[in-house]
């Protein structure tokens, strides 16, 4: 069993008042990008929730002269990786259960403004593997530069480029024959 | 592809070309057809992304985004209360009953016997099958599967 602490009693009034702030100002993001690797609303928002009660529990150990978010997007990472784990496991067991796969109202299509063409490329980018939508989300919806991503994803800027320019093309191949 | 091509196309994209770097990216172009191709099919990735956008959860769901915190730590603490309040008074519970049971002159011994017999096999039971979940937790490589 995970340990759970929401405990807040380590920090000051000040600091929850900053924290509740550094909240306020990266909510949005933290979702979008939970988004990008979860592809699916409640997870995005369950996991970025998360992530802001484990930041906040180890809120001391953040370096106020470093970015919230590069800090941050780390746990969310981790917690979104972990997630999509979970998710596998239950899946496969349903998949052998009930014999077929349905799609959930929540799932990335949502998302998306709701149109056929909309439909096509969200069906895509679930083909890929979380990695690739990861950056492509982070590149083309919510246009990180290449610095920030590198940043966020601790990689030089090299990968990052080399990772979007095959992300793209697995994402051109995932759309092959689709009329766009 | 070599990185110095991936270098160029992702700097074009981004209007960061020097003009000798935007020279070398077209000779490359034009020089090779396989590179052209790369770069036509990454345009129109782009391209089609960039008609899109994610949609943007209703004003409600970001206003009550961190009430999540308070609602945490209320459950928390309020399953722990509970928890807590029940264990006490069942313990309680069996404490006063074993002392009523021993107390009582008016059953006949042989139903204290069952009763007291019956009990401990009850609890031997509700041990055994706690120890065994418990083992099972740790080393069950179907955990994660849901039975």
């Amino acid at each position: 069993m995970r340990k759970k602490e929401y405990s807040t009693n380590h920090l000051t009034k000040k600091e929850e008042m900053e924290f509740a702030l550094l909240v306020k100002e990266n909510m949005k993001r933290a979702y979008f990008s939970a988004l990008g690797i979860l592809g699916n609303h409640d997870l995005a928002m369950e996991v970025s929730q998360e992530a802001f009660l484990k930041a906040m529990n180890h809120f001391d150990k953040f370096d106020r002269s470093k970015k919230f978010f590069t800090w941050y997007y780390k746990i969310l990472r981790n917690l979104s990786l972990n997630k999509i784990r979970d998710e596998k496991n239950r899946k496969q067991v349903e998949l052998l259960e009930i014999k077929k796969y349905s799609v959930s109202e929540n799932d990335l299509a949502v998302n998306f403004e709701k149109d056929e063409t909309a439909a096509l490329i969200e069906e895509a980018l679930m083909k890929l593997e979380p990695n690739d939508r990861e950056i492509l989300i982070l590149k083309e919806f919510e246009n990180y530069s290449y610095k920030e991503i590198a940043e966020l994803l601790e990689l030089p800027l090299g990968s990052v480029m080399s990772r979007l320019f095959y992300a793209r093309k697995k994402l051109a191949k995932a759309l092959e024959g689709v009329e766009l | 592809m070599t990185d110095r091509f991936i270098y160029l196309l992702e700097t074009y994209f981004e209007n960061q070309l020097k003009p000798e770097e935007l020279k070398e990216f077209n000779k490359l172009l034009d020089s090779d057809p396989v590179l052209k191709n790369e770069f036509e099919q990454q345009k129109r990735v782009k391209e089609v992304l960039k008609k899109m956008s994610l949609k943007n959860p209703s004003s409600e769901v970001w206003d009550n985004y961190w009430t999540i915190r308070h609602n945490r730590i209320e459950r928390f603490v309020s399953w722990f209360l509970f928890i807590a309040g029940a264990m006490f008074l069942v313990g309680y519970g069996i404490v006063k009953g074993v002392e009523s049971f021993i107390a009582d002159d008016h059953s006949p011994f042989i139903l204290k016997f069952g009763i007291a017999v019956f009990v401990i096999g009850l609890l031997l039971l509700g041990f055994s099958i706690l120890r065994e979940k418990l083992t099972i937790a740790k080393s069950d490589k179907y955990k994660e599967i849901q039975r």
